[in-house]
């Protein structure tokens, strides 16, 4: 079987839209184009239907009402608005959040910002295998904690945290608990309903939906959650969203939402986990030296993030440029810096170079693993033959030993 | 990254890939860079007792410029005196394969490499004549 070029293997970066969510969304880019909070004649009220269908799908996935879905321009703005909205809300009570070392940018970097407002900011470290020890959360709770940021998957290791359990903790001393849920959601179950929490970021992009939508799970229950906008306006969202919703777009997200839980409980996800668990094994047999990082069990069922010793990222990218996949190594970023995540599992910095993210989905194929396997082999050898450091292994020199002038 | 034509041929098609004896006299061989900071070249030249370049290796972990650095440089001293090997300047590597600003320590490390291993093969002759007189 032939495969198509290029490859997509970075669905931890976005994924394609879902043909079916195209279909959903496409009434609402053609002909209904109402105001949602136009009350008065047809035009809105089509629109208002469609948003409020959109919000009960994605209720339905988390298993939350609809009343507690905050629609938002992506998880970016969710975590945002959960922390900044959550922190200064509560800043009465105390100035102190616990977040961990491995979050996205956009919840550490709202970390930083309410550092800046006088908030002091606990970042926990992770174990080897990138968990979150439930000690050190334990440990790191104050009496003026008044919020947590722990994400269910990490979006480059795919480990999965255990929320379920620092939830609890938050809920037994009363810390507002956010959970950015962005790689897991469609990927594994998660319930409001089992997982104590407070508000929960959703991203559509990141399971088939478009780009430019997401939503914030804002909690009801008692106590209620209160937020404190970081957007004003015409107090949509119950105050705490202004902005008029992109009913196209929520509609898009609604229906990815829909699908998603549909696909964990069709098999969907096991037939990825299937090819995923094929391509680690398979690499295995035909390479040596390769390192798994993070944990092997507690992991996405689509995420592997491989170090291939002696192999630099950025060259394999380049060598292996009709799939697309992403690497930890400083050569791909801007910053020159390897991958914060991967330093903060103790990952050593040779090796974080050479590590490479696979993200296969619902799109890939039998077809395309058995390619990439091929094509990663192929290619990985032929570095190796031209890796000094990989010649000098192979005669018996420990690289360890050797002073290497840094530069 | 947008990489040039040029940078891409070198690196998908590298120039005297592969190693000499580095025990030999008029092998010289230089090794630089690091394995934490992602990139490690090893350059090696065979010099004849005319002081000719006569045959240039290398191999190098590192980016696609890192590679393709090290590949150019090899061509551009085959074949030339030690004396032009000794005053080329990382900036004429960097021109030709038109390397982003972020990517210039490729080339750096690339004339690195040639003083390295320019420094190791008169090491040895220095240690030959000595040897010799001895």
């Amino acid at each position: 079987m032939t495969v198509k070029l290029p490859i997509y293997m970075d669905n931890h970066a976005t994924t394609q839209v879902d043909p079916r969510v195209l279909d959903a969304m496409l009434p609402y880019l053609q002909g209904v184009f109402g105001n949602a909070a136009s009350r008065n004649h047809s035009f809105g009220w089509a629109a208002r239907e469609a948003v409020e269908r959109g919000r009960e799908q994605v209720a339905d996935l988390l298993g939350a009402s609809p009343k507690e879905i905050v629609f938002t321009s992506g998880a970016t703005e969710s975590d945002n608005l959960a922390i900044l909205g959550g922190a200064r809300f509560s800043q009465k009570k105390g100035k102190h959040i616990i977040t961990t070392a491995i979050e996205h940018k956009a919840v550490l970097d709202s970390c930083h910002q309410l550092e800046k407002e006088g908030f002091e900011v606990t970042y926990l470290p992770v174990d080897d295998q990138g968990r979150v020890r439930i000690e050190d959360f334990q440990a790191a709770i104050r009496p003026d904690t008044v919020l947590a940021s722990v994400m269910l998957a990490n979006n480059e290791i795919g480990v999965i945290e255990p929320v379920a359990e620092i939830g609890a903790i938050c809920r037994e001393h009363g810390i507002l608990f956010h959970i950015d849920a962005v790689q897991g959601l469609g990927r594994i179950p998660f319930s409001v309903q089992s997982v104590p929490c407070d508000m929960v970021s959703v991203s559509a992009h990141k399971m088939y939906g478009p780009k430019g939508v997401g939503a914030l799970y804002v909690r009801r229950g008692r106590p209620r959650v209160r937020i404190e906008p970081i957007i004003h306006g015409g107090g949509h969202e119950r105050g705490m969203r202004s902005g008029t919703l992109a009913v196209h777009q929520i509609v898009g997200l609604g229906m990815a939402a829909q699908v998603a839980k549909e696909e964990l409980e069709s098999g969907g996800v096991d037939r990825i986990r299937a090819m995923r668990d094929r391509m680690w094994a398979r690499l295995q047999e035909n390479l040596p030296e390769l390192y798994l990082n993070g944990s092997w069990e507690q992991r996405l069922p689509n995420n592997l993030n491989i170090s291939f010793a002696y192999v630099e990222g950025e060259a394999m990218m380049m060598a292996i440029k009709d799939v697309a996949v992403s690497s930890g190594s400083a050569c791909t970023s801007a910053s020159l810096e390897p991958s914060y995540v991967l330093r903060a599992l103790g990952v050593d910095v040779e090796l974080a170079h050479t590590s490479i993210r696979f993200g296969l989905g619902r799109f890939t194929t039998d077809a395309e693993v058995d390619y990439v396997i091929d094509l990663v082999t192929d290619k990985v050898r032929w570095l190796r033959d031209m890796s000094p450091l990989w010649e000098m292994v192979q005669e018996g020199i420990d690289i360890k030993s050797i002073e290497w002038a840094a530069h | 990254m947008a990489y040039s034509d040029k940078l891409l041929d070198h690196y998908e098609n590298p120039r005297n890939m592969g190693s000499m004896d580095k025990n030999a006299d008029d092998v010289g061989t230089g090794l630089v860079g690091a394995p934490a900071c992602g990139d490690v070249m090893k350059l090696q030249l065979l010099i004849n007792d005319d002081g000719i370049i006569e045959d240039a290796k290398f191999k190098t972990f590192g980016c696609g410029s890192a590679i393709a650095s090290s590949s150019l440089v090899t061509e551009m001293v085959k074949g030339k005196s030690v004396e032009f090997a000794e005053q080329l300047e990382n900036g004429a590597i960097a021109q030709e394969l038109a390397l982003p600003p972020v990517k210039i320590h490729c080339s750096v490390l690339a004339e690195d490499a040639i003083k390295a291993a320019l420094a190791d093969y008169r090491r040895k002759q220095a240690a030959k004549a000595a040897a010799n007189q001895a």
